[in-house]
């Protein structure tokens, strides 16, 4: 099922044979998948598949890999993570990593700008009106939902174009996975390219163009979002759900 | 001259200058061991052979070049922090994956190393370092002699702590440090170049030490023993205050200051070890520190 022909040269990113270890333990057994510019791309499947593993792998988060992550025809495998975001890619976390010693507004304005063209404040607070109220809170104190929300809003500012977003739903409620899936909506009619970890396939059909399916610390296979709701009973297999 | 609880004034608020001045270093020390600690993990006990390495700069500026004090205030800190520089390239950068014990034992050791080499060139009994012209002399205030080299020592050190404490709380850079005192590899995810910011920090801890001896070389002699005789007192009074505290490190660091001066009066048998004893208090009650942020 995986489709061949999209890991093409056009690829805004294009992961090929990812392998990565923590340590000892080898997580990544060789995960190839692409994104293309402006496309939302979900990463699905059970705990402990190597989901996370693989945007930390992208990110040099985790630095023990081999294979080929190749951004905007630039390869990524080697370099340190700080080189890897300033080319153009951010991450946000699944445990939010909002900092306690911060107030809101330091977190918003913490990561630096790497690239012209980034939301400004004003932007990001018309996507997150909460934020705006809270600004000289501390990091910590704000609700789950909020802290998602400057987890997303900060890293708008750098100018990055490729969003790597770890499980944004996580633990959240209705009405707040509902604000972020249309954040994400308005995120990508702004063009930003976005890819997703999720655990929520209702969210991830939502939202997302493609998903891949991963297992093993592999990607097994790959569906377009109209592909994935004509198929539940393949995806209840694999998430088994 | 008047007398409080039966103690003449002079006595009492001489013994309180003196406390002022030894909660500067006080401060001083624990506020540069409180930033080293945070960013890196280490307990930085080479921080005592780096403020003496700070005195003896200024000796040996003042003794072979000619340089004054007032230079020696600047040139010094940045002589003596870019040797805590190639320190940490060299040696704790290649520990911080490990045990911090590690980077205690190899602080430690240089701090040995450090102070025996002083102690070959120069000996054990200490070299004298003149007040500055500017400074000499002082003001009777009626109740007390107020030496002006001493009020400057107390102002001065009290805003280099106040500048830090705002560079590091109120500003962008601070922003930098505090983020990646709490989570290192999320701020390099963002793009901040990490490591650099770590041998900065560890650079400037090890330059306000080197401050703080420039300052100290006019009070007591400039001798090779001065950080171990100091530093173990500012190793309790960080104990105190509880280490990734600035405002913590500063404040602690003047009280015990002042409590050790008044002790000096009212229970002199007690003046050496009153800090000790508050130590194994606060250890008993808060064992975080006063100001710390837990284990």
């Amino acid at each position: 099922m995986i489709d061949k022909h999209s890991a093409g040269t056009h690829a805004m990113l294009a992961v090929k044979g990812l392998e990565a270890w923590y340590g000892e333990s080898h997580i990544l057994h060789g995960v190839t998948f692409d994104v293309q510019p402006g496309e939302v791309v979900t990463l699905l499947g059970r705990n402990g598949v190597g989901k996370t593993t693989t945007l930390k792998a992208i990110m040099g988060i985790v630095e023990q890999r081999r294979g080929s992550v190749r951004f905007e025809d630039r390869e990524l495998v080697g370099l340190s993570s700080d080189a890897i975001a300033r080319g153009g890619i951010a991450f946000c976390p699944e445990e939010r990593g909002i900092f306690a010693s911060l107030n809101v507004r330091e977190n918003l304005l913490l990561p630096p700008q790497v690239r012209p063209g980034g939301l400004d404040v004003e932007r990001i607070f018309a996507l997150f009106p909460n934020l705006r109220e809270r600004l000289s809170s501390q990091g910590t104190k704000l609700s789950g939902g909020e802290q998602q929300m400057l987890a997303i809003g900060r890293i708008l500012r750098t100018g990055a174009r490729l969003l790597l977003l770890d499980e944004p739903t996580e633990g959240l409620a209705p009405v707040i996975i509902q604000q972020i899936r249309e954040t994400i909506g308005s995120l990508k009619a702004q063009g930003f390219t976005i890819l997703l970890v999720e655990q929520n396939f209702h969210f991830a059909a939502a939202v997302a163009d493609r998903h891949y399916i991963m297992e093993h610390g592999r990607v097994v296979d790959e569906f377009s979002t109209p592909q994935l709701k004509a198929n539940p009973a393949k995806l209840h297999d694999y998430l088994g759900v | 001259m008047f007398e409080i609880f039966g103690v003449p004034s002079y006595a009492l608020f001489g013994q309180l200058l003196l406390g002022l001045i030894n909660g500067s270093f006080y401060a001083l020390l624990s506020l540069g061991l409180a930033v080293i600690f945070g960013m890196l993990n280490i307990i930085n006990f080479t921080h005592g052979a780096q403020y003496m390495m700070g005195a003896f700069v200024a000796y040996m500026l003042l003794q072979y070049l000619g340089i004054n004090y007032w230079a020696a205030l600047v040139i010094v800190p940045i002589l003596v922090g870019a040797t805590g520089i190639i320190i940490e390239r060299l040696f704790l950068a290649r520990l911080q994956k490990l045990d911090p014990l590690y980077g205690l034992l190899l602080t430690f050791g240089l701090a040995l190393i450090i102070e025996g080499v002083f102690r070959n060139y120069y000996g054990s009994s200490g070299k004298p370092y003149d007040i500055p012209d500017a400074l000499q002399g002082g003001h009777n205030l009626g109740f007390m002699f107020l030496p002006n080299y001493r009020a400057w020592v107390i102002v001065f050190s009290l805003a280099v702590c106040l500048v830090t404490w705002f560079a590091i709380e109120r500003t962008r850079l601070g922003s930098y440090l505090r983020a990646a005192t709490e989570n290192p590899t999320l701020v390099r995810a963002f793009g901040i170049d990490v490591p650099r910011l770590v041998t900065l920090t560890y650079g400037f801890g090890v330059g306000l030490a080197a401050l703080a001896g420039v300052m100290a070389a006019p009070i007591y002699n400039v001798s090779p023993q001065m950080g171990s005789d100091i530093i173990i007192v500012v190793f309790a009074v960080v104990v105190i205050g509880g280490m990734g505290s600035i405002m913590g490190a500063i404040l602690t660091g003047f009280t015990l200051g002042i409590v050790e001066g008044f002790t000096k009066v009212f229970f002199p048998e007690a003046s050496n070890t009153v800090i000790f004893v508050i130590m194994v208090i606060v250890l008993l009650i808060r064992p975080a520190g006063l100001f710390g942020r837990g284990i």
